[in-house]
């Protein structure tokens, strides 16, 4: 899918733990700063990423319910559910909507929460995006298989893990001035060293915390744009990719063949190569999988990703930007939001409303949201309005 | 709240079990690698221990300071969560083997950690009405933490007692004032049956100790007219050791008005004996004059604030019984193994 539709307005919520909220009254507050940012235009259809609100939050059919609490009736109300990439694959799906020829406005809605449970029942639902039968029933977690990843990795390409954290700790910097950020402060490279292990040795500031959180943009096919903003961001290209669900049958743990097959797609899509992206806002469960995603977008050579954070190459202001407003371990991950955050963020970008974390000349975005570990990816593609393919 | 006649602690006393069990041997059971230990080391009741004889233990010592007949006490009032019977009263063990007479109002609390603190204000009112000459409020937990939970690193084992009468030259601090918050707020509970309690993690923090414990000062202190300045001393309820001084942090209370009262790092958190041992940790060193801040907190959740000011008889009471400190120096570290056999963790 390509070149049909267009941001106009674009919404979140700070991440964070929201005790008096429910995941209703999240989406609402995502939704209504998206609708108003466009002038509130009538929609015709919504769609609504979740991970998993019937497990942790007791409440399922969101897309409705959103729909209702809107007073949007008789809108196309539609949940889409594929683990933590639910909000970019909302957002594809949005975009399919809009190529079909929808004949309105619609939104695309991604919303977590994640606090009303405890962090063992966190832990377990994050297990049941992976395949049960091979993964989740031998008792390991996301952490866990992440710990796996970077040991091979260190072991492989001769990495060490204060290499690889610098990953987070470039989030952590962008984080700082973005006020939706859950943890909006720098860290340095011996604190996360020094946080608790979690699965060894992976750290606990390696690690996306938990976080509740909704964000929403609003989209209109692009020839309609200019009616709704005056700086329309363009969706040049949405792509998802199912990978292989089952971690241990991998041919080779180190890739993303989902990422890569996506990222490829959608860079043909947009008629663009990797370097015509000005910045990327990755899916970095930790930080071996945003060095991974490094590699797989082609930015570096296999075991060579986390030369580029250690050289400063992923900065603000050097080649390649990445998560410029904090990514998932500073902004936050809530779930099936994290997709739309990573959208509004790149629309921040590409208007020129990203404050002191601007990327100069901003004009094509790239954005990676991921199920589990390469279950699923969706990229997408977003450039400035006057950018044509 | 105030009584309608002056009231005042006329004795007090704490007790810790000389058992202690580093959380460090704790995490070492469980594989934590000691990077995000809440304290140093928590006390652990003995094997012919319970929350009764630590009651006992502590009201011994208030009735030494108390210098009273036991028998004009009218009254005793029990905060607990660790009572070893589910039905029949704790008060009256410790009333009969205190040798307080039998014309006697006794009944236990339970309000999570702040039950003792609730036996404060019902010995205030009772003591202000003139329905009681003397009245005994005690705190005292040996609380249970489920293994390898975080709550292991800190439930423990401890006690206070206070004796209120009405104001005079013999009360060794008068009550200020006192104020109330509760709301519904499910962050830790314990189901009938259930040998461990269940907590919400990062839940138990802002919206339920932090919300409780500063809406109740910062009304304690409108009430009274009072700003932070005006406290010599300040007590808070001390799960661990990290939420008591953010508290100070947030009502302006400088941390070393804490430092006296500041057990849970070599104690662990006593629970219902928790703010309570503060207080008297923190009259140990008071002067006549002084004024202390004391906010109870317990799950479920509500806080009890409290203004007390020393009073000269402190100088002379304070010798008649051990201070805190003396049980916190008087220690014997435990294994793990040793642990888990003194609080009955093992199946046999």
């Amino acid at each position: 899918m390509s070149g049909q539709a267009a941001i106009v307005g674009v919404g979140c919520t700070k991440v964070g733990e929201h005790w008096e909220l429910s995941v209703l009254e999240l989406a609402v507050e995502a939704s209504l700063k998206a609708l108003d940012d466009a002038g509130s235009p009538p929609v015709s259809a919504i769609y609504v990423g979740n991970a998993a609100s019937e497990v942790l939050n007791e409440q399922g059919n969101l897309a409705v319910l959103l729909a209702d609490e809107l007073g949007l009736r008789g809108v196309k109300a539609v949940e889409v559910r594929a683990g933590d990439a639910s909000g970019a694959l909302a957002l594809h799906q949005a975009c399919l909507e809009m190529a079909a020829g929808s004949r309105g406005p619609v939104l695309a809605v991604g919303v977590e929460k994640l606090t009303d449970v405890m962090i063992q029942e966190v832990e377990r639902v994050q297990m049941l995006f992976e395949d049960a039968r091979a993964t989740f029933h031998s008792g390991i977690t996301i952490p866990g298989l992440c710990a796996l990843l970077t040991r091979l990795y260190t072991q492989r390409y001769g990495a060490s893990y204060e290499d690889l954290v610098l990953f987070a700790v470039n989030d952590h910097r962008n984080a700082a001035n973005n006020k939706y950020a859950q943890y909006p402060f720098p860290i340095a490279v011996e604190a996360v060293l020094n946080s608790p292990l979690v699965a060894d040795p992976v750290r606990l500031f390696d690690t996306a915390g938990v976080g509740d959180g909704a964000a929403a943009v609003l989209l209109v096919r692009a020839e309609e744009a200019r009616r709704f903003s005056d700086a329309p961001v363009r969706v040049l290209a949405s792509e998802a990719v199912a990978g292989e669900a089952c971690f241990s049958s991998r041919e080779d743990l180190l890739s993303m063949s989902s990422l890569r097959k996506a990222a490829t797609r959608a860079l043909k899509r947009a008629g663009m190569v990797i370097k015509d992206v000005d910045f990327f806002e990755l899916h970095n469960t930790t930080s071996v999988v945003g060095v991974l995603a490094l590699e797989e977008l082609g930015l570096a050579e296999r075991g060579e990703g986390w030369r580029l954070a250690r050289e400063g190459q992923i900065a603000i202001g050097a080649d390649w930007p990445v998560n410029t407003m904090g990514g998932l371990k500073g902004r936050g991950h809530p779930w099936g939001a994290t997709g739309l955050y990573q959208a509004v963020e790149a629309t921040w970008q590409l208007r020129g409303e990203a404050g002191k974390n601007q990327v100069e000349g901003a004009e094509v975005g790239l954005t990676h949201n991921m199920c589990g570990l390469d279950s699923l990816s969706c990229v997408h593609i977003l450039a400035r309005w006057e950018v044509r393919t | 709240m105030k009584p309608i006649r002056p009231v005042g602690i006329v004795g007090y006393g704490g007790y810790v079990p000389i058992y202690r069990i580093k959380a460090s041997e704790i995490g070492r059971m469980w594989g934590n690698d000691g990077c995000s230990l809440p304290i140093v080391e928590k006390a652990v009741a003995g094997p012919d221990e319970d929350m009764t004889t630590i009651a006992y233990e502590a009201a011994r010592y208030a009735l030494m300071r108390a210098k009273i007949d036991p028998c004009e006490i009218g009254a005793i009032f029990i905060g607990s969560e660790s009572k070893p019977y589910a039905v029949k009263p704790s008060g009256t063990i410790v009333a009969e083997a205190l040798g307080i007479g039998s014309h006697l109002l006794a009944a236990d609390y339970e309000f999570a950690c702040k039950a003792g603190t609730e036996a404060f204000q019902t010995c205030i009112g009772l003591v202000g009405s003139g329905m009681a000459k003397y009245a005994m409020a005690i705190g005292a937990d040996t609380a249970q933490g489920r293994p390898a939970d975080d709550l292991e690193y800190t439930a423990a084992s401890g006690g206070a007692a206070f004796i209120f009468g009405l104001r005079s030259d013999e009360t060794v601090a008068y009550v200020e004032g006192s104020c109330s918050y509760a709301t519904d707020t499910a962050d830790f509970w314990r189901r009938a049956g259930q040998p461990y309690p269940c907590h919400f993690g990062r839940f138990t923090g802002k919206p339920a100790y932090f919300r409780h414990v500063i809406t109740a000062a910062r009304k304690l202190m409108e009430e009274l007219g009072l700003g932070p300045e005006d406290f010599d001393w300040a007590v808070f309820h001390q799960p661990n050791t990290k939420f008591p001084l953010k508290a100070a942090k947030m009502l302006g209370i400088d941390r070393k008005k804490l430092e006296p009262g500041l057990l849970v790092p070599y104690i662990g958190n006593t629970y219902s004996g928790s703010s309570p041992l503060g207080l008297a940790a923190t009259l140990d060193v008071a002067q006549p004059g002084d004024r202390i801040l004391m906010v109870s907190y317990g799950s479920g959740a509500g806080s009890d604030a409290f203004s007390f000011v020393v009073q000269d008889a402190i100088e002379e009471k304070r010798p008649l019984a051990p201070p805190v400190k003396a049980f916190l120096a008087k220690k014997k570290y435990v294994d793990y193994a040793t642990y888990a056999r003194f609080r009955g963790k093992l199946l046999r």
